[in-house]
């Protein structure tokens, strides 16, 4: 994307001319071939990303019900955003989850590439191939899977953990464990991912910054701390944005497990647009909510691309 | 980056096996221990998928059963029988088929058109244009959600594929990822062609995407795969349980107040991760380097 990658290119010329067409001609074809190839993809998005992006923003100043009238309602829904304090909760709650996922998702992960990358670990493949499965399971199946074995009577797990005098009780009927309880679904469905951008991470540090820390005597732990993690810190940083902005959209094992409950303590933004939005059909206050959530992504975002800006760049020429 | 995750993988052990046996018997036992304890890590992550497999095969009574057996005493396919007599389930199985294969097709179709004119056809704008795209990466889709859906039903597209597949059927990560991918590959390939005469569509679908397969292959499964395993989308757009996906249909059916009992879930289950695990034990390389490149191309 870069001007100097532009310039190096030869100017495109349509076969017309090669055919001795004439110019004037050949800028219309030109154009229309162009149009012809972008025309439906760019149709699509902006029916259905643009055009619904500015959508939400008039309705989150509305009172729209989705039945016909709609009445401009200024910042009201805003208003109720930032002082009704079950949508505050819903907002703590999401800020509450994306502070447990994303450092027990990081570490899990990180741990795991680090073993599965470590040359003393025979059939490292199998491994790799294994603990990349959950990803590839939708969160509301992971959601099935852990309701049955945290089930209080009959679950498994539960019944393991008491053999060891360990009493759980029913987690996702307990306020202060239905949230932990999630966050553990969702580790667990996507570690494998961070775990695969980490891997490729480790492959791309040269292997003569190891040789010359063993030369200087450095062990096991001191190689992670001065090698492995330094050379990690773009990828770490990477990831953690990638992480925190999935866990401001978590949704589905919340839907499937607790509903939000008990007493609203796993009600996070999404299922609070979804209700709201859907069930509720109060279109205008969910809207409000959406841009809420919009803005923090782009936030996030806009961190992400001040990090990564410069080296965008340089994949791209 | 599979290259060399692979080559790795595989030089180590071939160079490893020669010098085991020269190697002091301290060594192989570490070895061993290591290979034994991270077995039972792996077996322990792997738990929930364990327990849908051997769920799925065992009768109602044993499910309910305390206290709880990892594996089943009696081994039964009722539960397979029973989601299919009591669920509208290949019903659920065809729609996400249709539903994950048609965004897969349609996005992979004209996501490549758009990014071969990003990569091959200078036109004026193409450099705003990109940026656009690249921005609106950013909009997660559950913040428009809501005028998605409105058009939807204006459109009267709810509980139709249409309203499911046409939103989706372009997308900005693909279109991105693709225009990277066909800048990687040589000019001189599409030149030759013109030069020939070719049209410009006949330069790109003949010449550029026969060369792009693999990433093609890499985006159509990265899309098939998160299209399959989508919630949200599919209980919004379908209100009608027969309508959805098998990954909605299931979550109504057994969801907060759900209906059927645990074995048949997990039967359900079993049957919805089992599509994507062929495929991905099929593919796993270009499967597992989808992921590493969506983080950091």
């Amino acid at each position: 994307m870069t001007t100097s990658s532009l310039q190096r290119r030869r100017p495109w010329r349509p076969p017309g001319q090669l055919g001795g067409r004439r110019p004037l001609n050949d800028g219309f074809r030109r154009r229309a071939v162009v149009v012809g190839f972008l025309a439906p993809a760019l149709i699509i998005l902006t029916a259905f990303v643009g055009w619904p992006m500015l959508s939400a923003l008039r309705l989150s100043f509305t009172d729209a019900s989705g039945f016909g009238q709609e009445t401009w309602v200024g910042l009201e829904n805003y208003a109720r955003v930032f002082t009704d304090s079950s949508i505050l909760q819903a907002i703590g709650n999401t800020a509450l989850y994306a502070v447990l996922f994303t450092p027990v998702a990081l570490i899990a992960a990180l741990v795991l590439a680090l073993a599965v990358n470590s040359p003393q670990l025979p059939f490292r493949g199998f491994f790799r191939t294994t603990l990349f499965l959950p990803f590839i399971v939708s969160l509301a199946v992971a959601a099935f899977a852990w309701s049955y074995l945290l089930d209080p009577q009959i679950g498994l797990l539960n019944y393991w953990l008491q053999a060891v005098g360990i009493r759980i009780g029913n987690v996702l009927e307990d306020p202060a464990l239905a949230m932990p309880t999630v966050v553990l679904v969702a580790v667990w469905k996507s570690f494998g991912f961070y775990m695969v951008i980490f891997l490729a991470g480790l492959q791309d540090i040269p292997k003569s910054l190891y040789e010359a820390a063993s030369l200087d005597g450095a062990n096991g732990w001191r190689r992670f701390t001065n090698v492995t993690f330094p050379m990690l810190s773009n990828t770490m940083a990477f990831v953690v944005v990638i992480a925190l902005i999935a866990a401001l959209q978590a949704f589905d094992q919340i839907y499937v497990l607790t509903g939000g409950g008990p007493y609203r303590s796993t009600q996070t933004i999404v299922m609070e647009i979804y209700q709201s939005g859907f069930k509720d059909l109060e279109l205008g206050f969910a809207s409000a909510l959406s841009y809420v959530l919009l803005v923090a992504t782009l936030l996030l975002s806009l961190v992400q691309f001040l990090f990564f800006g410069r080296r965008g760049e340089d994949t791209s020429s | 980056m599979t290259s060399t995750l692979s080559r790795a993988a595989l030089s180590t052990p071939a160079s490893g096996r020669r010098t085991v046996r020269r190697r002091p018997p301290r060594i192989r036992v570490t070895r061993a221990l290591y290979f034994v304890g991270f077995l039972v890590v792996t077996a322990a992550i792997m738990l929930p998928v364990i327990i849908i497999v051997l769920t799925a095969f065992k009768p109602a009574a044993e499910v309910n059963a305390f206290p709880p057996t990892l594996t089943p005493t009696h081994w039964t396919l009722d539960n397979f029988r029973a989601i299919f007599s009591e669920l509208p389930f290949a019903r659920l199985i065809g729609n996400s088929f249709v539903f994950a294969g048609g965004v897969t097709l349609f996005a992979l179709v004209f996501d490549s058109l758009a990014a071969y004119a990003l990569a091959r056809l200078d036109f004026r704008g193409s450099k705003v244009l990109l940026i656009v795209i690249i921005a609106s990466l950013m909009i997660p889709f559950q913040a428009t959600l809501i005028p998605i859906y409105q058009l939807i039903s204006d459109l009267g597209w709810v509980n139709t594929f249409a309203g499911l597949i046409l939103p989706r059927a372009a997308d900005a990560f693909g279109i991105f990822f693709l225009r990277q991918f066909f800048l990687s590959l040589p000019r001189d390939l599409d030149n030759a062609a013109r030069i020939d005469g070719a049209s410009e569509f006949r330069v790109f679908w003949s010449v550029v995407l026969p060369n792009a397969i693999p990433a093609l292959l890499t985006l159509g499964i990265f899309t098939f795969v998160n299209n399959w395993n989508d919630l949200l989308w599919p209980l919004v757009f379908t209100t009608e349980s027969d309508h959805g996906t098998i990954t909605s249909g299931l979550t109504l059916l057994t969801g907060p107040g759900g209906i059927i009992p645990q074995g048949v879930m997990m039967a359900g289950a079993l049957i919805a991760v089992l599509p994507l695990a062929i495929l991905f034990l099929l593919v796993q390389r270009r499967f597992i380097e989808s992921v590493a490149s969506s983080g950091l191309k």
